[in-house]
Formats: C-alpha cells, structure tokens, sequence
C-alpha cells in the first residue's frame, strides 16, 4: 500500500505477494506452507495428498505437526473474528497420522551431476538441503557426531512430544535417497580440513549447540555434579546416557527448552519439579500451551525469583536462594526487574537444570579460512542466499541466525539449497527463481463454489490427553493423542479459505450495492478515493488494524473507488454470490515458494 | 450450495441506544436477483432502524404482492409481518394501526402493487393520513413475471423486451401531494447517504410517510434505453438539498451558518436539518408539485425530501379513536355500564 500523502493507487493483484499478505496463516509461516490447501485435502480425507502439500513445503510434517512454534495460529483470521485461531498445527498432524505409504511420491534420486556437496549437522536444515538437492544429482554427504539423525529434533524434543518413529521415519525419507550419504557418529572438528576435501560446497547446519550457564553464581562449581546445562541434559535422557532424576528438581528458565525439563524431569523420578523464571509469567518465551501442559503435570511455575546462589552444604547442592523482583516497564517498553527487598527465598533441591537460553558457538571453524565472524562471533551471512564470506560456505538453521526453530531451519534451507545449486552451475546467485502461483476461479454455477464456502461457528475442538498417571510413568508415551479422522474434519471446516481470493474487475461492477449489502462483516464500501488513512476512516466500518491491506479498485463510473479492508473478511463468498455481474469473482490462489527442485 | 450467511459480524459492531447491533435488525437471506435494487432498500431500512434505536418487536412490517413485497422477509426479522393481498397492503396497515397505534408500521409496495391494482387503497390511506411509513420500490416493470411494463414505466423507455413503452405514467410522489400526503420524498436506491436519513424521518413522521424509491430490476430493466436503470438514473438524477436527520435524544452538534439550514421539527421532537435549496420550499406542497413537474420537462429526475408538513394530524387525531392499544382494554373500557349508556342517551334527547 502506499504511504500516506496520496490518493491510493489501484491494488496490484498481479504482484503475488499481495494476496499471499492476504492468506495470514501461509504469510506467517517461515516456509509459507499453503495452509488452506491441505486443510480443505483433509477436509475431504485426502491425508496423503495433504501430507504431501505440507512434505514439499516443511519437509517434517510429523514432527511439525507435534512441535511447531505455529506463528501460523496467531496469524489465523479466525482469531480476529472470534476466540480461537484455526487448530492448524494439529491438523498437520491428522494429516501425517493417516496418510497411507508416500514413498511412491518421493522424489527419485537425479541422474548424478558430478558436484559433491558436504552438509555438517543432520537437523532440520541440513536435511532439507540434502531434500532439495538430491534430485538434482548432487552427491550429498551429510555429517553428525551422533548416532542418528534429527539433530535437536532428537536430542531436545522429549519422546512424549515427539515418539522417535515419527522422526525415524521423516528423517528415513530423505536420507533414503540414494543420492544422499550419511556419515553418523561422525564429528566434524576442522572446517578447514573439510574443505580442504574435494567439496564443491559446504553447508553448515550444526544448529545452536551451546547452552547458557551461571558460571559465575555462587555455589556453581561445587554443585556442578547435580546442576546441569537443560539441552545437554536433555540430549543425555534422549541418547539414553541418564535415566533418572533427584525427587526435588529446580527448573530455571522460562523457554520451551524450560517446560521440555521439567516435564521430562517428573518422568524419571522427579516429585517435586518447580519451574523458576526471572521474568513476570506473562513474559515467559514458552508457547502458552507448553505452560498449560507444565501445569497440568503438578510443575508450579514461579515467576518474578532472579538466581542468587546455588546453596551447597557439606558440599552438596540443597537449594537456591532467589531475590524476589518485580517488573517495571519504560516508555520503549523494556523491561527492568526491580528488587522488591524482600529476605531472598530459599527452594530446597537435589538438582538444577539450567535452561535460560542457547548460543551458537563455531569452535571447529578456522578463523583464517576467509570465513568472517562478527563481534557476536556469529558468521557474516548475506540474508538472501545465506551465503558466507568463503563463497563456497553456506549456513542455514540455528547455526545461521542465533536460535529459532524447526520451520523457520527448513525455511532458510530452501534458499540455501538454491543458491547452494545457483553456485554449484557457476550462475548468478542474486538470479533467484521467484514464487509459483495460480489464481483460479471457483465458479461452477449459481450458489456453486468448488470450495466449501459455508462458515461454520463452531469453536475450536480440544485434543484427547494420555492418561496423566500412564504418561508421567512412561517418558516415552507421547502425551497429546491427536485429533481422530472425525475430530480433523470438524476442525477442518473451521478454516476460512483465505487462500479463495475475493477478486474484483471494476470495469464489471455497476455499482448496485449488492456486495456491500449483503457482506456480513462489512468490508465492502464504495467511497471517494483519498489519503489511506482518512480512506480507512471513511469505510463502512472503519479499517482500524493497519497490518491488513485494503483492497482497492481504480476509478468507478460514479467517480467513487471500491474499497475492501481485508482485515475480516470471512472468504464466504456472499459477494460474488450476489454480484449480477461477476465483477466480484472467488479464485483460488496457490502461492509455492520456488526450491531449488520440483519435489 | 453455499448460499448461508454466516454467523460472524464485523468484531468492532456497534450496539445502538436500544441495547441491539446491527445484525438484530437483519431478516433471512434475500431471494431475489442478485443485484436487485431491493436488497439496497432493504439494508437502508436495517440502517435506519438500528440507528434510530427502534424496538424490533414494535415495529410491523406489510406488503403486497410483488418483488418489493418479498422483502420484508428480508429484514427486521425479529419484527412483526405480514404479507398481505396484492395492492391490499393499505387496508391490513390501517386495521393493524387502528388496533394499535402504538406499533411502527412500515408497508413495502411496488410500482405495479400501488400504481395499477392497489391505486385505489394508495389514493385513500394516503387521503386519511395514516401513521405509517409507505415505500414504494419502484422498478418501472413486473419483475416477478418477466418484465412487462407498468403504470410507472415512463413513455419511450423500453426494458430488456426493447419495445418503447407508448403510455403515460403514474407519478405517484405528485399523486401523494395531491392526494394529502404529509410527507413525501423520492430516492435512489443506489444512495443509501439520501435515502437512509429519508426513512428515518419518515419513521419519525407522525402521519402518513410516502418515499418512491427507484430501484433498478437488474435482470429485466436495467438497459441502457430504460429511464429506471441504474446508469440512466445516477446520470439524470438530482437533489433537492441535502438532509440530516436529528434524532430527539442526540445533541445537535453540527454549526452551519445562519440562514444556510433550514430546521424542520418533528411531532416528537427529532430535527430535519435542509441544506438551503432555493428551488424548494419543503413545507409547501404546491412549491413541491412545481419542482417535481419542472425537473420532469427537463428530463430529470428530483430526489429528496419533497414535502413534510411538522403540523401533520394522523388518521387516529382526526377520528378521535383510543390512544390505547385495543388488546389493552378491558371489560370495563368496553362496557362502561347503564349509567354510562343512560347519559349518552340523555345527551341525544
């Protein structure tokens, strides 16, 4: 849109990140997996080809479908027009739970095409490089220092969130690929004599393998035997190197890494597990649903407590003594923990887990090898192709960027895969493929869409639990039992269809009113044209959230504009039902991002 | 088939002075052709009800037969309703407001339904100036059974059919004028800015409220050679000056300059603000029939408020009938007894 000071110009629909803005969830989410397209696949039980929708585009729909951050569901319009977004994650699971065998639809092994590609870390990203690149014919060898593949899919993700098969067999899919070499067990500790191996190309998707300690507090080295690193501890139970807990567990932290402890740590003879967090529980990094399983399994989360001490008696942890804060906010919005003053409060314990955040940390990469590091000592990257200062050095993942997670690492695999490839065949790497995209009309006939218009009200449906007692006894017995087939399908209906575009060719309309009349959320108007911010006060109901776009059409007969705030608008169609001229259509916009092959 | 309305609403709705949001003034889903002029009519008189705040179940909504007659389905769906005989729908308005008084009516006719079997009932509840809001949707054909022209077809417009209409029309605003209507306006349904403030006077209006609204049939009269098609009115249309409408309770806010507005008060205190118009005296019939017949020889069509007279007396004033409501008399109101009976006669002797 325009900025303010002009009257708007016509919306742009050919530029396809117009509607893309429009489809909230796909736009949310990193990899922009077109959400609406394998909910309505669901909808009508075609789980494989919706499994394969989400495949092609987030390469771990089961894992995803368990354990994704969903930046899809707040972003979900549904949650603008009543309480709760879409259950999108949770459909991707129904979706990875019920399709039949895919491996017919696995992209075949490509014709070899004599470039040997080395990927260092077999996570999320490296193996979604590895994806995209084998049916290219490039010879990939992918390298981890443990045991199987996953990366912290494995080593961080506790199996009664994620059960190992589900990961086995999503990793087993690509690393199938003939194409594709793994060398597992296998620690890389000298970039420099890795490239100095006859690779075309390096991909670095060793994650973010640090995690932050108080190496400083008091009482730290003498209780180091019972106060552990949460992700390294985590790995540990995972690998099977520790298998039980003392009964009185303090947790610090208050990140998902934070809720994974605790609530491993009540499965392996954990009774008393607190959470202890420096900021107020609002504040907290943890999904809100991650804090309500915490708190579902007896874990207390205290908030507002800053670390003291580790307190050690006859040399031996006992507790930790915390200064009550409590948080006060400037003007910018920062936030400052005040002392309240208060005697220090005293948790007693038998163990710590420290879980207050992860670093990167490149101990194994040379600094002569013409690979630049900034002062955070995180490698200098260009954001677009994630390429280093050694041109023959990519990144992608948390090893990239500092942490995130699953989607946002096979994200930046994509774009790495293709200028991996674009470097590879000696092209520009700045000559990126764009999206692909179809626009489609939906008509079929009068009261006739090919898509489910109707809006169902239902509100959104609630997954089954294992039984606690079952489940805090079995660090294995995954806890969210999934949506049935029919559970899915309810849920399903709930989408919106944002992906069916509500397109408008003015050189139709007669300007009868029918759209705005009829449109039950009001977000059709034909007014004056102006600057957009007293056009978006002039709407039949103003148009008060700025991150949604308006859709506006160029001059009317009348001399007025057609005008859409397309902030709720439902995709039901009414007006394109009631246009009598079809200057309102309902198309199907399918937005894929580009990889760098057609999977 | 998809053809539901769901259930959401915009999340920022607001509630009117009645406690009720827009979407408890709305009706079932309308049937007609998409683009139908009526659907407008429709929604400018949720609009005006929600704003003016009515109470759905004190309103009562009567009709004819006709597309225009369908509508009342299609709003205020929690009011009363019913859909009488053709051309009939001023006999069912005058029994109902003469059992109750205290009810808005709001009676929805069409061209044909008023101008050609129901002339009559029109020409008479207009004469008796009952309390009621008359709006007639105004097509200029039988958009119920394809498209025939009717008694407000003008002279040479042709619909989809392309024969020139050779007969006369009705008008029935300088009918309504002549006849002794206290209010009467004409609009466009494709100006919901005119026509919603036109029906919420005319609710307010204490006597009989005629507003002929043009409202295009989009399947049968909406050619390039029709004088009711939505091109050839935008293009030939004008307005007499433009109106507010003041509700009693709101505070007036607005400040023109003196002599620029002309204030019209009604019966129970709400306000009509006019825009100065020069060619238009509003509280003078004969200066309305003048400007309407003016704008008439020069091909174009007046809109606007045309008449009110703020002195209006209803049909119920005039015949001097109960103010209660007849299902609230009881025995006693109805048989006052022989004293009663024996002092009338007395009266007589």
């Amino acid at each position: 849109m325009t900025a303010g000071g002009l009257r708007l110009k016509p919306t742009n629909i050919a530029d396809p990140e117009y509607f893309h803005k429009v489809v909230d969830c796909q736009y949310a989410c990193p990899a922009h997996t077109p959400v609406p397209e394998y909910i309505r696949l669901i909808a009508a039980e075609r789980y494989t080809e919706a499994y394969m929708v989400n495949w092609e585009s987030n390469v771990f729909p089961g894992v995803l479908g368990r354990t994704c951050d969903r930046p899809c569901e707040p972003a979900c319009r549904r949650g603008r027009v009543e309480e709760e977004p879409v259950a999108i994650c949770r459909l991707k699971r129904v979706a990875a739970d019920n399709k039949d065998d895919i491996t017919e639809f696995l992209p075949a092994s490509g014709k070899k095409n004599g470039k040997k590609v080395a990927l260092v870390g077999a996570g999320p990203a490296s193996l979604a490089v590895a994806r995209d690149l084998a049916p290219l014919g490039y010879d990939l060898h992918v390298y981890d220092e443990n045991a199987k593949g996953g990366g912290f899919m494995r080593s961080q993700i506790p199996s009664f969130r994620l059960p190992e098969a589900v990961l086995d067999q999503e990793v087993e899919y690509i690393t199938d690929n003939k194409n594709i070499a793994t060398f597992y067990s296998t620690r890389i500790d000298s970039l420099k004599a890795l490239l100095a191996k006859d690779y075309d190309a390096v991909f670095i998707g060793s994650g973010a393998p640090k995690g932050r300690d108080l190496p400083d507090l008091p009482g730290r080295k003498e209780g180091a035997d019972n106060i552990h690193i949460g992700i390294d501890w985590l790995g540990s139970v995972a690998f099977e190197h520790i298998s039980s807990v003392g009964k009185k567990v303090i947790v610090l932290g208050g990140g998902n890494t934070a809720m994974d402890c605790c609530r491993t740590a009540r499965r392996i003879g954990g009774s008393e597990v607190k959470v202890i967090v420096r900021s107020p529980f609002a504040d907290m990094k943890a999904s809100p649903w991650e804090k309500d399983d915490a708190a579902s399994e007896d874990i207390p989360i205290i908030d507002n407590h800053v670390p003291l001490e580790f307190v050690i008696e006859e040399g031996k942890l006992v507790g930790m003594r915390f200064d009550r804060v409590r948080a006060e906010y400037d003007a910018k919005g920062r936030r400052k923990l005040i002392s309240t003053d208060e005697e220090p409060a005293f948790y007693p314990c038998d163990e710590v887990l420290v879980a207050i955040g992860q670093e990167n940390a490149f101990p194994w990469i040379e600094r002569d090898i013409d690979i630049e590091f900034d002062k955070w000592e995180l490698p200098e990257l260009d954001t677009v192709t994630y390429q280093s200062s050694n041109p023959k050095v990519f990144f992608g993942g948390d090893a990239a960027f500092g942490p995130e997670n699953i989607i946002t690492a096979v994200a930046q695999a994509h774009q790495a895969a293709i200028s991996i490839d674009l470097f590879c065949q000696g092209e520009k790497l700045t000559k990126r493929p764009g999206p692909g995209v179809t626009l489609v009309s939906q008509k079929m006939g009068i009261h006739e869409w090919s898509y489910d218009s109707s809006v169902v009200s239902d509100v959104r449906y609630q997954v089954p639990h294992a039984d606690k007692t079952a489940a805090l006894g079995d660090r294995k017995l995954e806890v969210e039992l999934g949506f049935s087939k029919d559970t899915g399908f309810e849920e399903a209906q709930r989408c919106l269809n944002c992906d069916v575009q509500t397109v408008f060719v003015e050189a139709l309309c007669i300007e009868c009113d029918a759209c705005v009349d009829i449109c039950p959320t009001e977000c059709i108007s034909f007014v004056d044209n102006a600057k957009e911010p007293e056009l978006r006060d002039s709407l039949r109901m103003p148009a008060k959230n700025l991150d949604q776009d308006l859709y506006v059409s160029d001059k009317l007969p009348t001399g007025r504009i057609m005008a859409k705030d397309e902030d709720v608008c439902l995709h039901c169609g009414l007006c394109a039902e009631r246009c009598p001229t079809s200057a309102w259509d309902m198309q199907t916009f399918l937005y894929q991002v580009t990889k760098a092959s057609q999977i | 088939m998809s053809y539901i309305r769901p259930e959401f609403r915009h999340p920022a709705s607001k509630t009117n002075t009645s406690g009720f949001t827009r979407k408890d003034y709305e009706g079932a889903l309308s049937t007609l052709c998409a683009g139908c002029g009526h659907d407008s009519v429709s929604n400018a008189i949720i609009d005006s009800c929600f704003e003016l705040g009515v109470w759905p179940h004190r309103v009562a909504k009567i009709s004819g037969i006709g597309c225009s007659s369908k509508t009342p389905t299609y709003f205020l769906g929690k009011s009363h309703g019913f859909n009488s005989v053709h051309g009939r729908m001023p006999s069912v308005a005058t029994g109902a407001n003469m059992a109750n008084g205290e009810m808005a009516y709001i009676g929805v006719s069409g061209d044909s339904d008023t101008a050609s079997i129901g002339l009559g009932q029109f020409a008479h509840v207009a004469r008796r100036n009952l309390n009621m809001v008359y709006i007639v949707e105004n097509n200029g054909c039988y958009g119920l059974t394809k498209g025939q022209d009717s008694a407000t077809t003008d002279v040479g417009s042709s619909s989809k059919k392309g024969d020139p209409n050779p007969y006369e029309a009705v008008d029935l605003c300088s009918m309504a004028l002549q006849l002794g209507a206290t209010f009467v306006a004409r609009s466009f349904s494709g100006d919901k800015e005119q026509l919603v403030p036109l029906i919420k006077a005319a609710i307010t209006h204490n006597g009989f409220a005629f507003i002929d609204v043009i409202s295009p049939c989009v399947t049968f009269n909406n050619t390039p050679a029709s004088s009711k098609g939505f091109e050839f009115v935008r293009e030939h249309r004008e307005a007499t000056g433009k109106m507010d409408f003041v509700p009693v309770r709101s505070e007036i806010t607005t400040n023109y300059e003196p002599g620029f507005v002309k204030e019209i008060t009604l019966h129970y205190g709400s306000v009509i603000h006019l825009y100065k118009d020069d060619k238009l005296d509003c509280t003078d019939r004969n200066s309305a029939l003048r400007a309407i017949q003016e704008h008439d020889e020069k091909g174009r069509i007046l809109t606007g408020l045309l008449y009110v007279d703020p002195d209006s007396r209803d049909f119920h004033k005039v015949q001097q009938t109960v103010k209660q409501p007849l299902r609230d008399l009881n025995e006693e109101d109805l048989c006052p007894g022989a004293r009663s009976l024996n002092a009338i006669n007395a009266s007589l002797r």
